[in-house]
C-alpha cells in the first residue's frame, strides 16, 4: 500500500509536468514558433546553463532579500500579534493601518517607498516586508486567541506564571496558525520582492532576478527572460516546500492539518 | 452566618501542603451583600417549598457557601443566595438542568470565579490546588499523555525522577500505564478522560471538583470511569477519602457515586437534597439493588419538582 501511495504522490505530478514540457517543446518545433515569442524548454535550459554565472548572482540577491524580508515580517508580525492579544485597545488603534497597508496593492505604494527611502535595496526589502507581514500578524493573532478555555483555567488553577503560560500554553496553541501564516507569507515575500524590484527599476550589478527579467525584455532576449523566470518560479516552489516541511516537522505528530498528509 | 469555621483536614495529606484551615483561604471571604434583583430571585409561589437552603448537619465542613449570589454582566443571575456545606471527605453531586448554576458553584469553589455577594470558605491551605476535571478532557494536543499528566508538577517547578514515579503511579491508578507515550489524538474519549483524571490525581488533591466529566461518554465507558473515580476519591485501602464535588445531569451517575445528591433549579437555587446511605466501596452490584432503584426514583422526583418550580410562570 505504502510504495504505491508514494509512487502516486511523486509520480503523478512528475508525469504531468513532463507531459506539459514535452507538449510545449513539440508545439514550438511543429509550429515553428520563433524563439523571441516562445522559446522551447530545451532552449531555455541551454540559455540558463550558458548564463548561469551571471544569473546566479541575481538569484542570490533575490533569495537573500526575500528571506531577510520574511524574517523581519515574521518577527514584526509575531510581536505585534502578541501586543494585540494583550491589549484590545492597541489592536483597535493600529488595525486600520495594518489593513490599509495590506489592501493597497504593493506596486502602487512602491514608487512612494522608493522616494522615501531613496535606496533600491531598502525599497525592495520594505515592499517584500509589507506584503509578508500581514498574514503572519493575522494568523498568529487568531492562534493566540483560540487557546482552549479549559486549559487556560487549568493554568490559572495551577498558578502558572506569565512566562509559563506563554511557553507552555500560548506558543504551542498558536503554532499551527502561525505556520499557516508563514506558508502564505513565504510566497508573498517573493511576490513583494519582485514587485519592489520592478518598481525600483534599478539596473546593474547589485540587482535581482526581476531586474534581469525587465532587462531581458528591453533587449528582447526572450530565452534569457524565461531562464530568469524559471529561477523565480523555482524559488517560489522551494519556499512553498520549505515552509511546508517546517510545518510537518513541527506539527506532524499532533495536529489535524498535518494528519496523513 | 458567622459560624462557618474551617476545620483542620485530617488524613493522609502529609506534606502535600495542607495546613491549618484558619490560614489563607481557610478563613472565610466576606463579600458585600448587594440588593437582590427584583423578579429574578423571587421566592414566592410554588417554589417557596424548595427555596430554603439545605445544608449538611455535619460539623466539620470542608467547604461552605453561605448566601452566595453570582450575577454575571448584563444582570444575568447565575446563583441566587445558595447555601451549601460539604463535609471533609464527603462525595456530593450537584444535579440539575443546564443553566441552573451547578458549574458556577464549581468555578466559585475552585477560585476561578468570584461571587457577587456571600461567603465562601474552603478548609484548604492557600497553596492547595484542587483537582479540577473539565467537561472535555482539556488535554494539550501537542504533548504526550505523560507530559500532559505531569503538567501540574512541572508548573510547580518539580522535576526529575520523583515526578516520573508520581506520574507512573497516577497513570497506573487510572489504567493508562501502557499509554504514557501516546498522543491525545490517538486515545478514545474514555482514555482521554482517564488521562484528565490522572492529571488531577498527580497532585494528590484533597479536594476534587468535577464538571460533568463523563457527560460525553457512552454508558459502558461511563460506568467504568465512575468506578475508577470512586477508587481515587474514596480509596478502599483505608486511605483518607478526598472531598469531592461532582456536577452531573445524570440521576444514575449522581446516586451511584455520591453520599449526597444536591438538586438545583433555575435560576441558580438549591431546592432539595437526597442522601445515599450506601457505604463505599460500591460496585456494579449496587446498581441492581432495590435501594439504588428507589433512590434514583426519589432523585428523579426531586428533579421533576425542581424543574416545575423553576419553570417560568
Amino acid at each position: 500500500m505504502r510504495p504505491a501511495r508514494g509512487l502516486a504522490r511523486l509520480g503523478v505530478p512528475t508525469l504531468s509536468v513532463a507531459v506539459f514540457l514535452a507538449a510545449w517543446e513539440g508545439g514550438v518545433r511543429a509550429l515553428h514558433i520563433p524563439a523571441y515569442l516562445l522559446p522551447a524548454p530545451t532552449l531555455v535550459a541551454a540559455t540558463l546553463a550558458a548564463n548561469f554565472a551571471s544569473l546566479a548572482a541575481s538569484w542570490w540577491f533575490t533569495v537573500r532579500i526575500t528571506l531577510i524580508a520574511l524574517a523581519l515580517a515574521t518577527g514584526g508580525g509575531v510581536l505585534i500579534a502578541a501586543l494585540f492579544a494583550l491589549s484590545r485597545n492597541a489592536e483597535r488603534a493600529l488595525a486600520p493601518f495594518a489593513v490599509v497597508l495590506q489592501v493597497t496593492p504593493i506596486v502602487s505604494i512602491a514608487p512612494l517607498i522608493m522616494i522615501l527611502t531613496d535606496s533600491p535595496l531598502a525599497t525592495v526589502i520594505v515592499c517584500a516586508w509589507l506584503v509578508a507581514f500581514f498574514p503572519i500578524l493575522a494568523n498568529t493573532l487568531t492562534g493566540l486567541r483560540s487557546v482552549d478555555a479549559n486549559l487556560r483555567d487549568l493554568f490559572t488553577l495551577q498558578r502558572a506564571s506569565r512566562w509559563q503560560t506563554l511557553r507552555h500554553l500560548l506558543v504551542p496553541s498558536a503554532l499551527p496558525s502561525f505556520l499557516t501564516g508563514l506558508r502564505i507569507a513565504g510566497g508573498l515575500a517573493l511576490i513583494g520582492e519582485v514587485g519592489g524590484e520592478f518598481a525600483a527599476g534599478a539596473a546593474g550589478r547589485d540587482t535581482g532576478l526581476a531586474s534581469r527579467i525587465l532587462e531581458s525584455a528591453f533587449r528582447t532576449e526572450i530565452p534569457k527572460m524565461f531562464a530568469a523566470l524559471t529561477l523565480v518560479a523555482l524559488t517560489g516552489v522551494a519556499l512553498y516546500l520549505g515552509t511546508g516541511a517546517l510545518s510537518r516537522a513541527l506539527l506532524g505528530r499532533w495536529h489535524e492539518s498535518e494528519r496523513s498528509a | 452566618m458567622s459560624g462557618v469555621k474551617s476545620e483542620r483536614l485530617s488524613g493522609a495529606c502529609g506534606a502535600s501542603g495542607i495546613t491549618d484551615g484558619a490560614t489563607g483561604l481557610g478563613a472565610p471571604f466576606r463579600f458585600r451583600r448587594v440588593e437582590p434583583l427584583r423578579g429574578l430571585g423571587d421566592r414566592a409561589g410554588s417554589g417557596a417549598r424548595y427555596s430554603q437552603p439545605v445544608s449538611s448537619p455535619t460539623a466539620s465542613a470542608a467547604l461552605s457557601l453561605s448566601q452566595v449570589r453570582r450575577v454575571y454582566p448584563g444582570s444575568r443571575l447565575a446563583l441566587a443566595d445558595v447555601s451549601l456545606r460539604i463535609a471533609t471527605g464527603e462525595f456530593v453531586s450537584l444535579l440539575g438542568p443546564s443553566g441552573c448554576g451547578k458549574s458556577t458553584v464549581l468555578r466559585l469553589l475552585g477560585g476561578l470565579d468570584m461571587p457577587t455577594s456571600g461567603t465562601i470558605s474552603r478548609g484548604l491551605a492557600d497553596d492547595a490546588v484542587p483537582g479540577y476535571v473539565f467537561q472535555d478532557a482539556a488535554l494539550m494536543p501537542w504533548a504526550s499523555v505523560r507530559r500532559n499528566v505531569e503538567l501540574p508538577l512541572m508548573l510547580r517547578g518539580q522535576d526529575g525522577a520523583a515526578i516520573r514515579a508520581r506520574v507512573d503511579d497516577a497513570l497506573r491508578a487510572v489504567g493508562l500505564a501502557d499509554s504514557a507515550a501516546a498522543m491525545p489524538r490517538e486515545l478514545s474519549g474514555g482514555m482521554k478522560m482517564r488521562a484528565s483524571l490522572a492529571r488531577a490525581l498527580v497532585t494528590a488533591p484533597r479536594l476534587w471538583l468535577l464538571d460533568e466529566p463523563f457527560g460525553a461518554l457512552d454508558e459502558i465507558t461511563r460506568f467504568a470511569l465512575n468506578q475508577t473515580l470512586l477508587s481515587l476519591c474514596q480509596p478502599a485501602d483505608g486511605g483518607a477519602p478526598a472531598t469531592t464535588v461532582f456536577v452531573t445531569h445524570s440521576v444514575y451517575e449522581a446516586v451511584f457515586l455520591s453520599q449526597r445528591v444536591v438538586v438545583m433549579a433555575r435560576p441558580g437555587r438549591v431546592v432539595d437534597e437526597v442522601r445515599v446511605p450506601a457505604p463505599y466501596p460500591r460496585d456494579a452490584a449496587f446498581r441492581t439493588t432495590p435501594q439504588f432503584a428507589s433512590l434514583c426514583a426519589q432523585v428523579s422526583q426531586a428533579l421533576q419538582r425542581a424543574s416545575v418550580a423553576g419553570a417560568p410562570a
